[in-house]
């Protein structure tokens, strides 16, 4: 069990509730999202308390945060695209702190599983579609137009593009969730052989030394995947808001 | 001093290139460099700085997911359209055949999309797009 690289994404039920057939327990994944939203809004509203004009360390961070997330919102969505700024922030904030929290040793990893990252995608999709339809009514389709296409052709192009947009919400969150398992897999995997390697005697601890350089990289190099897929997550998100505040662009 | 440089492969070479020197290994490095060049200003080959800290393997890795992720969720937006289709319209199994193909299709798209090698059909992003460093 120890060694099984799948154990850790396994659901527990903490506390079973089962409403008319239902099955509302509350998981270890439920109380690790609730930890996620906990610890970012608590960093959030702990480091911005003081509002110092001179940042603290910690007060910087968040500033840091802000800011990124208001930049890459405004460069690809444009200032109408800022309407959008506390959904996008609030999700790349639960995505960062999910992977992080999930590099703790024991610790449940929320964005590991398909079906939260998969939620995520379909809220940014359906918040596009919804913004984009009310604001833009059925000049919204030409989303799934491309210009300077002939007519006869449009038959075959425009289910391609429809398609194409539907397989966003699941590009999304495959991406994400896929970086996510691997890497906690991977990790998992190179840190078994240290210990299988160990139980070998004089010569299998000098062996474990490579594996065990090897989790240690893996870790750092865990971190940084953790940035770059909440990165990639928002980065993605403002552009197909993009897509409901300017559809078509022409 | 010439033959002096290449005692080894003289023979084969000399054939296969005619009498005309050989290029030595310095203009060979400032061709290549030419080229890239060149490949980099007509916005082909790889990017100059995509903004990622990683290592060599860690951005390979990352855009290997990238692309992978973007052609299986056209697969799967397909088929799954497709299933769709059959079960509530009753068109089994021209539906899901059709519908299949036409998601590889998305898929490639979307691939040639995210590589940057097909134009978005959006015009404002488009002129953004260029602008802007991909994610990877």
């Amino acid at each position: 069990m120890s060694n099984d690289p799948i154990h850790q994404f396994h659901i527990n039920k903490w506390i079973p509730i089962d409403v008319g057939g239902i099955d509302l327990s509350f998981t270890n994944s439920s109380a690790f999202m609730l930890a996620t939203v906990g610890v970012a809004s608590a960093f959030l509203y702990l480091t911005s308390s003081n509002r110092g004009l001179i940042p603290t360390r910690l007060q910087s961070v968040s500033e840091m945060a802000y800011e990124f997330v208001a930049s890459t919102l405004r460069e690809s969505a444009g200032n109408a695209g800022m309407k959008f700024f506390p959904f996008v922030f609030s999700l790349f904030m639960f995505v960062l702190v999910a992977n992080m929290l999930g590099m703790f040793p024991y610790f449940f990893t929320v964005t590991s599983q398909i079906i939260v990252t998969f939620a995520l995608a379909v809220l940014v999709i359906g918040t596009v579609l919804a913004y984009g339809f009310m604001k833009h009514g059925f000049k919204f389709l030409g989303v799934f137009v491309p210009s300077g296409v002939p007519a006869p052709l449009l038959l075959l192009v425009v289910p391609i593009e429809i398609i194409s947009f539907l397989s966003r919400p699941i590009s999304l969150s495959v991406r994400l969730f896929a970086n996510m398992l691997a890497g906690h897999i991977t990790l998992k995997v190179f840190a078994g052989f240290v210990a299988s390697l160990g139980a070998f005697g004089a010569i299998g601890i000098g062996g474990a030394i490579l594996p065990l350089a090897m989790t240690v990289a893996l870790t750092g190099l865990e971190f940084l995947v953790a940035f770059l897929q909440a990165y990639v997550f928002t980065v993605l998100t403002c552009m197909y808001l993009n897509d409901a505040v300017h559809p078509g662009g022409h | 001093m010439a033959t002096g440089k290449r005692p080894d492969k003289s023979g084969s070479v000399e054939g296969a290139q005619g009498a005309g020197k050989m290029p030595t290994s310095d203009e060979l490095d400032s061709r290549r460099r030419s080229l890239e060049a060149k490949l980099v200003s007509k916005g082909v080959g790889p990017k100059p700085s995509s903004g990622d800290k990683g290592t060599e393997t860690a951005s390979g890795v990352a855009q290997a997911m990238k692309l992978s992720s973007e052609f299986i969720a056209g697969v799967l937006a397909g088929a799954g359209l497709g299933w769709l289709a059959d079960r509530f319209l009753g068109t089994s199994p021209w539906g899901l055949i059709i519908l299949l193909l036409l998601g590889f299709c998305a898929g490639t798209l979307n691939i040639l999309r995210s590589a940057g090698r097909v134009a978005e059909n959006r015009g404002v992003t488009s002129i953004k797009e260029a602008n802007r460093d991909k994610p990877e």
